[in-house]
């Protein structure tokens, strides 16, 4: 790390400090990617290509986690060795934490819903 | 109720002169009592003419310290206020008993343990936590001031609008009567179709955005702005758990403006997130706003483990016994914390493999708690103890937070917690390490740095006098609350039945009493101290013989806290410059880089406090008149250039010239 004799003011004026050779072509690469994206999962939907909306949806979920690289790499400029290596540290943590709490979610909410969910209508009427 | 016209709903929305608590005596006596002694302050102000030193010194100032000691502030007074709160429920819960109905309406004692516990959390420990951070921090890594100056004075003041919202409810409607989560059903708006839950969501979403910058920037002062050869592995304890701490707020506290916001929708415009019909889901709210509770806790303690190291460190005058040990425990608290707040909830329904899960994480997230004790016991143990203020703090609290530690492993065994859950134990456990481990920190924490702070120490014998009122307080006012927990008696009740249970209520109000002593105490200490501060007066900018960077500057530090910056070859940067015979330069300085006050922060949170009055009280056309005009600011902000000015040389010679000279004749 450089010495940091200077104060930084909050006006981002650091490019040159960020390391980052941000370029026309890359951009265009990252949009075309993100917008070829987006427009594949609403030509899923609108087109009524899939059947079942179990298999969409999962589709869906997987473009979008592609979307979410796209952006950072190409417009966020993260790879492993930006702000040397604390990105890629931080990408790590988030993705741990996501994965925690999403998944910690789904098995208490499933969990709970198995417990304690109330009967449908139908079900209260055919108890024995 | 009358009917208002239409031009006046436009207007003021659902605000009517009834929601003036001018029939509840109580609510107006402590209206009349808070507006006099209002008044009196503002005339006092005015009198002697500090509106303009305020103003420019202290309000619109960007400078950490300034911003720390007002965070500071913003959290004693606001203790106050909710340890005034504690008072009430212990005074109503001593004499509530079978014909007798205590004094206050059971409306009013849900408002009073609901504001209790949403104030003591958000607007005590957290001010007074990140005040330490903003003012300790940058200090310690040897920095002129944090990453984003402005930002920091912002995030200042959208605390304080939250805060102001909080207060603004006790004499404009009411607050919440939910408890300090406000789970649905119960906030929703049918259980709660007043004003209370609207004051509860937009002060915490208000507040809540001041706390997500703040941790935002002093993460990124603690990975940017490092004294040169401060590596992580040399950066002070106190330092690292602020480091910890924040990385838990940039995470966490999104998750807790994203609930809030689905409460608020839920409440506004009619979806189903968290309401019992139409797939909605409260459960969904508890789980997702634990999410964020749990780190939450741990975002309190871990700068207060940071200040317990310094504090033993240097008052037994020893390297921290595991300093690695202690990094690594704080990281691992950090990411366990994510992985236990299923804990808070046992008893919603899981079946025994979640409950199991969460109940062993939770007592292995103990593990490395007990290891930081153990460092502390041996940094202690064969050094040569000085028992000042901050040390007996940190020795108080050993002994209390290792018995509510053990409480809490007790409530982690999912069976024990079925009987536990919701009963009085539950609420004498968190008290014990949230008292026990966050306030004693902090105390310990606020005698620690005040020298540094203000120039002078506080004054030691009313400081013992505190602590000792505040740790037997403490004792009396909870045990019994643990033997009523273990009989079965819930929280939040406002009246018994059985009077049996009198005389425990009775003892914990006197331990009430005690603690409010401790509380006076801390205000006669301040006060004697500054009378006394000549004969306090702290000239070394070292009083302690401290170990780390922020004792080598003066006391108080200049505006830009280092002349030059200091070179780091160690853990203990200050003690190794001061073995190898550290001499401050005197000559060569240089003009030094620094930002420029502004005002904006202040009028930003205005603003927004206005924006979230408006919304609390359905005044649309208000709501949308402050929140262009928010955002008209907020952009207009970004064309402001003069943010930076060049301190000259000359200038920074002339107050190090008045330092040498202050050093010299105090030899």
């Amino acid at each position: 790390m450089s010495t940091h004799e200077e104060m930084h003011p909050d006006h981002g004026d650091g490019h040159d400090e960020l390391g980052v050779h941000a370029t026309l072509k890359g951009y265009f690469t990252g949009f075309l990617l993100a917008a070829g994206l987006t427009i594949i999962p609403f030509w899923l939907v609108m087109g009524g290509v899939f059947t079942k909306s179990g298999p969409a949806d999962a589709f869906i979920l997987l473009l979008a986690a592609v979307q979410i690289v796209v952006h950072a790499i190409y417009f966020l400029h993260m790879n492993t060795k930006s702000e040397g290596g604390w990105n890629l540290l931080a990408l790590i943590f988030t993705l741990v934490l996501v994965v925690i709490t999403l998944s910690g979610s789904v098995w208490i909410m499933f969990h709970l819903n198995d417990n304690m969910m109330p009967m449908t209508l139908q079900q209260a009427r055919n108890l024995p | 109720m009358s009917t208002p016209s239409d031009l006046s709903t436009l207007i003021f929305g659902r605000l009517t002169l009834d929601q003036l608590p001018l029939h509840v005596p109580i609510v107006l006596a402590t209206f009349a009592v808070v507006a006099i002694a209002g008044i009196a302050l503002l005339g006092v102000i005015t009198y002697y003419r500090l509106w303009g030193y305020l103003w420019r010194e202290w309000f619109t100032s960007i400078d950490h310290k300034k911003i720390g000691i007002m965070y500071i502030v913003l959290g004693l007074v606001m203790l106050l206020r909710g340890f005034a709160d504690a008072l009430m429920m212990r005074a109503q819960q001593a004499i509530s008993f079978g014909h007798s109905l205590g004094y206050l309406p059971p409306e009013h004692y849900n408002q009073i343990f609901t504001a209790h516990g949403v104030i003591m959390i958000f607007f005590v420990a957290m001010p007074l936590i990140t005040g330490l951070m903003n003012f300790v921090m940058p200090l310690q890594i040897g920095a002129r001031d944090v990453a984003f100056p402005f930002l920091n004075n912002f995030s200042f003041w959208m605390t304080v609008s939250g805060a102001v919202l909080v207060m603004l409810s006790l004499f404009v409607g009411e607050f919440a009567r939910t408890g300090w989560l406000a789970y649905p059903p119960l906030s929703d708006i049918v259980a709660s179709p007043d004003a209370g839950v609207d004051y509860y969501i937009w002060a915490l979403q208000i507040a809540g955005v001041g706390t997500l910058l703040s941790g935002i920037n002093l993460l990124t002062t603690i990975i940017k702005m490092r004294a040169p050869g401060m590596t992580l592995m040399r950066m002070p304890i106190f330092t690292w758990t602020a480091l910890c701490t924040n990385v838990l707020i940039v995470a966490a506290f999104p998750v807790l403006t994203a609930v809030l916001a689905l409460l608020a929708l839920d409440r506004y415009v009619g979806t189903n997130f968290f309401t019992t019909v139409l797939g909605g889901n409260a459960m969904m709210y508890v789980n997702l706003i634990w999410i964020w509770g749990h780190p939450e806790v741990y975002i309190l303690i871990l700068p207060c483990f940071g200040i317990y190291s310094e504090v033993t460190s240097t008052f037994c005058r020893k390297r921290l016994f595991g300093y690695a040990s202690m990094v690594y425990a704080t990281v691992v608290i950090t990411v366990l914390s994510y992985l236990v707040w299923l804990h808070h909830f046992f008893t919603m329904g899981s079946g025994a493999s979640v409950n199991s899960f969460f109940g062993i994480t939770t007592m292995i997230i103990s593990i490395p708690t007990g290891a930081k004790i153990f460092n502390w016991l041996f940094t202690m143990y064969r050094g040569r103890i000085r028992l000042e203020v901050p040390m007996l703090w940190t020795i108080g609290f050993m002994l209390t937070f290792v018995i509510g530690g053990m409480t809490g492993v007790l409530l982690a065994v999912p069976p024990a917690d079925f009987s536990l859950h919701n009963s009085l134990f539950l609420i004498a456990h968190f008290h014990n390490v949230i008292i026990g481990g966050v306030v004693f920190g902090l105390f310990a924490g606020i005698n620690y740095w005040f020298p540094k702070a203000f120039g002078f120490r506080l004054d030691p014998f009313w400081g013992k006098c505190s602590f000792w009122f505040w740790l037997v307080g403490f004792w009396v006012a909870f045990m019994p609350l643990y033997q009523l927990g273990m009989m079965g008696v819930t929280r939040r009740l406002s009246h018994f039945e059985n009077s049996s249970l009198q005389v425990w209520f009775v003892i914990a109000a006197f331990g009430a009493f005690l603690i409010l002593l401790g509380i006076v105490s801390m205000l006669i200490q301040f006060w004697v101290s500054f009378r006394r501060r000549e004969a306090l007066r702290d000239v070394t900018g070292d009083p302690w013989d401290g170990r780390t960077l922020e004792w080598s500057t003066s006391s108080p530090p200049p505006q830009y806290n280092f002349a030059f910056t200091p070179l780091v070859h160690g853990q203990e940067a200050w003690w190794e410059m001061k073995r190898h015979g550290y001499r401050r330069p005197v000559t060569g300085f240089v003009p030094l880089h620094m930002p420029k006050n502004t005002g904006a922060g202040v009028i930003l949170a205005g603003l927004s406090l206005v924006f979230g009055f408006a919304m609390i009280w359905y005044m649309w056309p208000l709501a949308a008149i402050s929140f262009v005009a928010l955002l008209a600011t907020a952009i207009g902000h970004t064309f402001n250039y003069l943010r930076d000015y060049h301190l000259p040389a000359a200038e920074v010679a002339r107050v190090e010239a008045a330092r040498t000279a202050l050093l010299d004749s105090h030899v």
